[in-house]
């Protein structure tokens, strides 16, 4: 019989890491993801499957927490909330830089500065474009259900592991506040101490006589071997662009308009959808659940279609820059979005397609 | 008429082997400066770690500062941490393998600036790790300025003029701090300048290694170093110096012994 | 069928317990359904309200800011949400502390009296199921058997016991429910 829960997204994604065979959870309370934690702790995951729940002192404690965990080849994550995630940015740049597995969760609340508990979806840039120092990127994953805050739990650590490199889940608070039905699956063993030593040879298990030492060290002082370092992280991220991209295409065959949106903003975007199939506009939704790498070919293809974008977005306009660098110019890209934790209703965004690119003869110059 | 050996032969010969550097040390030519302490003291820790034949069992986190290369010199799987998080990088290291040997290798600036909040807390959990601290009262990697541990009108690239407590602040005592912490279980000071010195060194990094079996709270040993470049001191000088002013303010001995 | 449905009240009434239960219970009965709650420093004595969405489809947006019913239970929430009723839908509130009654014409209004009705049981605590009752009166979307089932899964197993006290208060949420009538 399936297993089918009611569950919030911050209770959903506790629950799925430790499907998934996470070994440790390290973390500190932020709302509105402090669910998380207090999930893992209620569930006692020691006694559950021997994974380690610890309240850490600081956001900084915790990534580098799991920055040791991590480079010793275990499953581990933390999870924030954008005050929070600014501060683990020292950690998640040392990790892009030794390359190490990991899955961070932001469930983002509205900034700058201590800005509001409420949702919002202003750390795009910081996700998707590499909020610490130097060149690196994440796989960035976006859930818009609370099945899929469970789903990418599972996802993560599987891409996390697959490239070496930190996954991040980039929700936000009403995803991880909200309840909605979770069909959850069977428990994914931990590895054992052994199979990591065999699996991930990498990793700082302890020198044995039958090889080298192993050494995490972000640090190369020669350039040259800086230089082919970097190459080489560039060419991991290529491969990623190539082979991971992750999207969902709602009621866009016949679609003469578009709405670019993710997380809670596609579900709200999808509602829009119906309500202006109602209205007669053929209206379609392209929901991106990679936001690193992004659905830029789909985007390009889409472009070719219709005859606006809107992107929908609770930030000032952040995802709107890869939608315009995707169609790089092919056919006119609007943004509306609300700010401060505000979202906008189905049809406030609906409205907004609809005088951008419909009522308002001037965008139909810029059309094809 | 007996068999005369030759220079070579005695230098081959096992037998005439009366010291012989730990095979936890690399071949690796040590990028500190010469006369300073940071030699020494990474030649004890692997030492005992060797006569405790823990090789395969530990993990050693190098810290940003003069050691942030210790992994070059130390023959064993480590990490390299961040600024001041290696207590933290050792937390989750240890909370996952609970039956392996961790140790920090942490200079003052990274320990006690820095990290003192990583520190702190790692402490007061009564981690199960270890923490080798050298403090040799200057930021020496990046040239000689004020750290934590620098002593009052201690002159340096960040007090010229010296270390103005008034506006400046006071050194940090922080291993007797830490000593006061009820997850700490062995607390001790050291120097590495003298014969004598050394040999209590080892016992005292003997007992941290130890001890962390024990499962019974943090192990901590601080080394007290001269840095003669930092310093702009002979090798010599240093020593001198640190006798006379730093052991006043950082008294050696064990701070915090098991009861 | 869809029902989108937005509770509303002061913190501490069980507003999001009541959207939580009715939610349990939706899903029991095999529906799709969501809640999104307000939540942070607004629920702590100021308001609270929760969205809930029943269907028999996906839900789309679970953000929404019109509903077929809307349960109101302080002034507050009663000048938020009057006029994010649609046309035609249903709107339930406690007249007990209400000094400004709702007054649009093109919703279908009632009236329940829980506040009181607990009070005369002495059990408190029944308020919102009570209004739970009422709600299920005019729009009964699940059966009694998946109601109960939603109480057990939304209720912890210590509180168990007060499930008969519950359902019994909901069946008298029922009887007591009255439409206003409109004057147009």
């Amino acid at each position: 019989m399936k297993d089918i829960r009611l569950m919030k997204g911050n209770e959903a994604i506790a629950e799925g890491v430790i499907r998934a065979g996470c070994d440790g959870y390290f973390g500190y309370p932020i709302t509105p993801q402090s669910e998380v934690l207090e999930y893992l702790m209620a569930t006692k995951t020691k006694e559950r499957t021997g994974m380690i729940t610890m309240q850490a002192e600081s956001e900084i404690a915790s990534i580098h927490m799991v920055y040791g965990g991590a480079a010793a080849g275990k499953r581990v994550m933390t999870s924030s909330s954008s005050p929070g995630i600014s501060l683990m940015q020292e950690g998640i740049s040392f990790m892009a830089g030794t390359e190490l597995p990991c899955l961070l969760l932001n469930v983002v609340r509205g900034g700058p500065g201590l800005g509001t508990i409420q949702p919002s979806q202003s750390d795009y840039f910081q996700a998707v474009k590499g909020g610490g120092h130097g060149d690196y990127k994440m796989i960035v994953l976006a859930p818009a259900s609370v099945q899929e805050m469970y789903d990418f739990a599972k996802l993560g650590f599987e891409l996390a592991f697959k490239h070496r490199i930190q996954v991040m889940v980039l929700s936000d608070g009403a995803i991880g506040q909200m309840m909605e039905k979770v069909e959850l699956d069977e428990q994914v063993p931990r590895w054992t101490d052994a199979e990591i030593v065999k699996m991930h040879p990498w990793a700082t298990t302890g020198k044995t006589p039958d090889r080298e030492r192993n050494i995490i060290t972000s640090l190369d002082l020669n350039p040259v071997k800086q230089e082919i370092i970097n190459i080489n992280l560039q060419k991991k991220f290529k491969h990623i662009e190539e082979t991971e991209v992750r999207f969902e295409r709602i009621m866009c065959d016949d679609a003469e308009y578009l709405f670019v949106a993710y997380g809670s903003s596609a579900r709200i975007c999808q509602k829009a959808v119906m309500l202006g199939r109602e209205r007669g506009i053929k209206v379609g939704l392209l929901r991106p659940i990679t936001l690193f790498p992004y659905p830029t070919h789909e985007l390009a293809k889409l472009a070719k279609q219709v005859k606006g974008m809107l992107s929908v977005e609770m930030s000032a306009g952040q995802m709107v820059e890869d939608v315009r660098l995707s169609v790089n110019g092919a056919v006119p890209v609007e943004h509306y979005g609300r700010l401060g934790g505000i979202m906008p209703a189905p049809d406030e965004v609906l409205n907004v397609l609809e005088n951008k690119f419909i009522k308002n003869k001037n965008y139909e110059l810029h059309t094809h | 008429m007996s068999y005369i050996p030759t220079r070579e032969e005695i230098i081959e010969d096992h037998d005439n082997v009366v010291y012989e550097r730990t095979c936890l040390l690399t071949d690796n030519a040590l990028s500190y400066c010469p006369g300073c302490g940071h030699g020494t003291a990474h030649r004890l820790i692997m030492e005992v770690i060797e006569e405790m034949n823990l090789q395969a069992d530990t993990i050693g986190v190098a810290p940003v500062g003069c050691s942030v290369l210790a992994y070059d010199f130390m023959n064993i799987d480590m990490q390299q941490a961040a600024h001041g998080r290696a207590p933290a990088v050792a937390t989750g290291i240890k909370r996952l393998y609970p039956n392996k040997f961790v140790f920090t290798y942490q200079g003052d600036g990274d320990l006690a600036a820095i990290g003192t909040g990583e520190t702190l807390h790692a402490c007061n959990r009564g981690e199960n790790i270890t923490v080798f601290f050298v403090n040799n009262g200057i930021y020496g990697m990046t040239g000689g300025q004020m750290a934590p541990t620098t002593l009052p009108n201690m002159k340096t690239a960040t007090s010229p003029f010296g270390r103005d407590t008034e506006t400046m602040g006071h050194p940090l005592k922080i291993t007797e701090l830490v000593s006061h912490l009820p997850g700490t279980y062995f607390v001790s000071r050291q120097s590495v300048h003298t014969p004598a010195n050394v040999r209590k060194a080892k016992k005292a990094i003997e007992k941290a290694i130890q001890y962390q079996k024990l499962n019974k709270g943090l192990c901590f040993v601080e080394i007290v170093s001269n840095c003669n470049s930092g310093w702009k001191m002979t090798p010599l000088e240093s020593n001198k110096w640190m006798e006379e002013n730093m052991f006043p303010f950082y008294p050696l001995g064990d701070i915090k012994v098991p009861k | 069928m869809t029902e989108e449905i937005i509770i509303a009240g002061f913190g501490g009434q069980g507003v999001l317990s009541m959207g939580k239960i009715l939610a349990y219970a939706g899903m029991m009965q095999n529906k799709e359904v969501s809640w999104f709650p307000s939540y942070g420093p607004e629920m702590r004595g100021g308001t609270a309200n929760v969205t809930v969405i029943i269907s028999d489809e996906r839900i789309s947006s679970p953000i929404l800011n019109k509903f077929d019913t809307a349960i109101i239970l302080n002034q507050q929430s009663m000048d938020k949400f009057e006029n994010s009723v649609k046309k035609g839908g249903v709107l339930i509130y406690d007249p007990n502390g209400i000094v400004r009654h709702p007054e649009r014409t093109d919703i279908n209004i009632y009236t329940i009296d829980a506040a009181d009705e607990a009070a005369k049981l002495g059990f408190k605590k029944v308020f919102n199921m009570i209004v739970l009752g009422a709600f299920l009166k005019l729009k009964p979307l699940i059966e009694p058997e998946y109601m109960r089932k939603g109480l057990e899964k939304s209720l912890p197993l210590r509180h168990h016991g007060m499930i008969p006290e519950n359902e019994k208060a909901i069946e008298l949420g029922k009887s007591k429910v009255h439409e206003m009538l409109v004057l147009s």
